[in-house]
């Protein structure tokens, strides 16, 4: 590996270690470094049960670390497919939403939400608490393929087209969101912002080792596709001219996305901002190989998004904010930051 | 035998974009190809390439049939520069030369790698260019920096097949002149190059053949002196040139009757 790459990709991952340890230790009830270490031996069998409280190691067990994880996973789904979609559509300004992963996903949460009818009975009766999480799945499944086989002409996908079409689905997914609110009674109403705010508040080792596979996945296959990306990022033609199988790269990398960001809503609910300006941050500071920006992106992500988790749960405390506030409200000021710089560059 | 063309067709529809086309190229050999606006000379070019596949007719690239290499495996025997050339996602013209490599190494280039991405930007004269970032260059140096990254793509195989796509595009005449003496010395140096240009007296001047196409139609083939008329020249563009001798060279000059103006 690449000195420099080797260097940035260790400083972000003991960044993310760095978050997961402060996390880990904030909160309602406070934890110092060595009575987490403690915890942490105890649990391992190592320990001998000394050196901290009882509620302490309940709390860390089965409240904070399940969220951190979750957080952890949820920032380095979002991160890596951030990276892979906005190298497939060879636009910095692209973002996971938008080939129809959210959208879709939403609308189908909301379907369940408000509308009672029988195959969301029986799909709550089957799966519970999950059955929310599953539609959200499948929706952001479903809207990526229509889009992905709108853009399709003789094998081949057109970005523009693909770009165009992720448009429109959106924004009829939206619509029809949309109207569902409208008929939605208050208490649905309620579970309806709450979800689309996202929030990890519903972390548990459950919904951790749930998503753990889909995240999993895409975070460790998308950067064996960087030099693919790179090549990409010239043209669709030279990157056939030089050996890459681009309708297979593109294939994969929507297929890795929309797992890794429809898992991440299914849980979650709508975390925006993070799969756009995480990439960014990377290209801007450091280098746009794809072979630093994936992998980076996975750890940074993760990072990240911990801390605004961090942040939502502590600032008003008793009560919690909506992950998806601080995300946008952090988020926008680097983008628009994005911008003005962009356009100083291009000036000159 | 390089590259061989068998009854070539393509189309698109009802429209015949190229029509029954077949012709050779050996090593060694440097072919210009000439025609107008809409001829089908990039159409050409991508099936040479297998962007695009045949209608009818096969193409032959060393021997066996285009369509059963693998792409990585073609990608080391042969390399193309496109006309269009931008990125949206900004890197370092050194990088930028390294990806020519992608398709010899796996994660990160070998020793050999580097030095060969040096050599090519010597060879092109972008050295001082080195660090800069590409969006930042001036089309001609962009477009010499494209040409190295597809000249290192296919510099260790020393039999390698080079198709260029107006090479000369956006160059002021210091850099045409140089990038045609490149390709020359690369067919010279054993390379089969295929070549689309504008420019009749360039062709004329370094090229071994040339392809004269009209509306996807073999006009001409052959050396330079043989096909290098004014009849050709009229049936290929619609204009009327006279032709001029010029001391030292057994091909003449090519320069726009004024029959229309005065």
């Amino acid at each position: 590996m690449n000195k420099k790459t080797g260097v940035t990709l260790l400083f972000l991952l003991l960044l993310m270690v760095a978050v997961m340890v402060l996390s880990s230790c904030t909160g309602a009830v406070k934890i110092s470094l060595p009575e987490l270490l403690a915890i942490l031996e105890n649990q391992a069998g190592l320990g001998d049960g000394t050196g901290f409280k009882s509620q302490q190691a309940a709390v860390l067990l089965n409240i904070r670390l399940p969220r951190v994880m979750l957080g952890m996973l949820i920032g380095a789904g979002l991160g890596v497919s951030g990276a892979g979609i906005q190298g497939l559509f060879r636009n910095p300004l692209a973002e996971p939403g938008l080939i129809g992963i959210s959208s879709g996903a939403t609308l189908f949460a909301v379907s369940m939400i408000v509308m009672e009818i029988s195959i969301f009975k029986k799909l709550t009766g089957m799966l519970g608490f999950y059955a929310l999480s599953v539609a959200a799945f499948v929706g952001a499944c479903l809207t990526t393929v229509i889009v992905y086989r709108l853009s399709m002409r003789n094998g081949k996908t057109i970005i523009t087209t693909l770009l165009l079409s992720g448009i429109a689905i959106n924004a009829l997914a939206g619509a029809f969101t949309g109207l569902l609110t409208y008929l939605a009674n208050d208490e649905q109403l309620r579970t309806i912002t709450f979800w689309s705010l996202g929030s990890l508040g519903g972390a548990s080792w459950e919904t951790v080792t749930g998503i753990l596979p889909f995240i999993l996945i895409p975070v460790f296959g998308l950067p064996f596709l960087a030099k693919s990306l790179n090549a990409l990022s010239l043209g669709d033609a030279q990157a056939l001219h030089m050996g890459v199988d681009v309708v297979m790269v593109k294939r994969i990398i929507m297929v890795l996305a929309t797992i890794a960001v429809g898992a991440s809503v299914a849980v979650a609910g709508v975390i925006g901002f993070i799969g756009l300006i995480i990439p960014h941050i990377l290209r801007m500071t450091f280098s746009s190989d794809h072979r630093l920006v994936i992998p980076g992106s996975a750890l940074l992500g993760a990072a990240l998004l911990s801390l605004a988790d961090l942040l939502a749960r502590t600032m008003v405390v008793p009560a919690e904010l909506p992950i998806g506030i601080l995300t946008a409200l952090i988020g926008t000021p680097v983008f628009l930051y994005i911008i003005i710089t962009e356009r100083n560059k291009t000036k000159i | 035998m390089m590259i061989g063309i068998r009854e070539l067709t393509y189309r698109i529809g009802k429209k015949e974009l190229l029509h029954d086309l077949s012709f050779e190229v050996k090593s060694g050999e440097l072919l210009a190809v000439l025609g107008a606006n809409g001829a089908g000379k990039s159409t050409l070019m991508k099936l040479l390439c297998r962007e695009i596949n045949p209608t009818s007719g096969r193409i032959y690239f060393r021997g066996c049939d285009l369509q059963s290499y693998k792409l990585p495996e073609l990608a080391k025997q042969r390399a193309v520069l496109s006309q269009q050339n931008t990125i949206s996602i900004s890197f370092l013209v050194h990088e930028l030369v390294m990806m020519g490599r992608y398709p010899h190494f796996d994660q990160y280039p070998s020793e050999a790698d580097v030095v060969i991405v040096r050599q090519v930007m010597v060879e092109t004269g972008i050295t001082h260019l080195s660090g800069r970032d590409y969006n930042t260059l001036s089309g001609g140096e962009q477009q010499r920096v494209q040409l190295a990254r597809v000249l290192a793509q296919i510099y260790d195989c020393k039999d390698a097949c080079l198709f260029l796509d107006e090479p000369t595009n956006g160059l002021d005449l210091r850099y045409q002149q140089q990038v045609m003496e490149l390709a020359r010395s690369l067919a010279d140096r054993g390379y089969c190059v295929i070549c689309i240009l504008h420019d009749i007296n360039f062709a004329s001047r370094f090229a071994d053949k040339i392809l004269m196409l009209k509306e996807g139609r073999k006009v001409a083939m052959g050396a330079p002196v043989e096909v290098i008329n004014c009849e050709n020249i009229h049936e290929t563009f619609s204009i009327n040139v006279k032709l001029m001798p010029c001391e030292g060279y057994s091909c003449p000059l090519v320069i726009p009757a004024t029959s229309n103006i005065n």
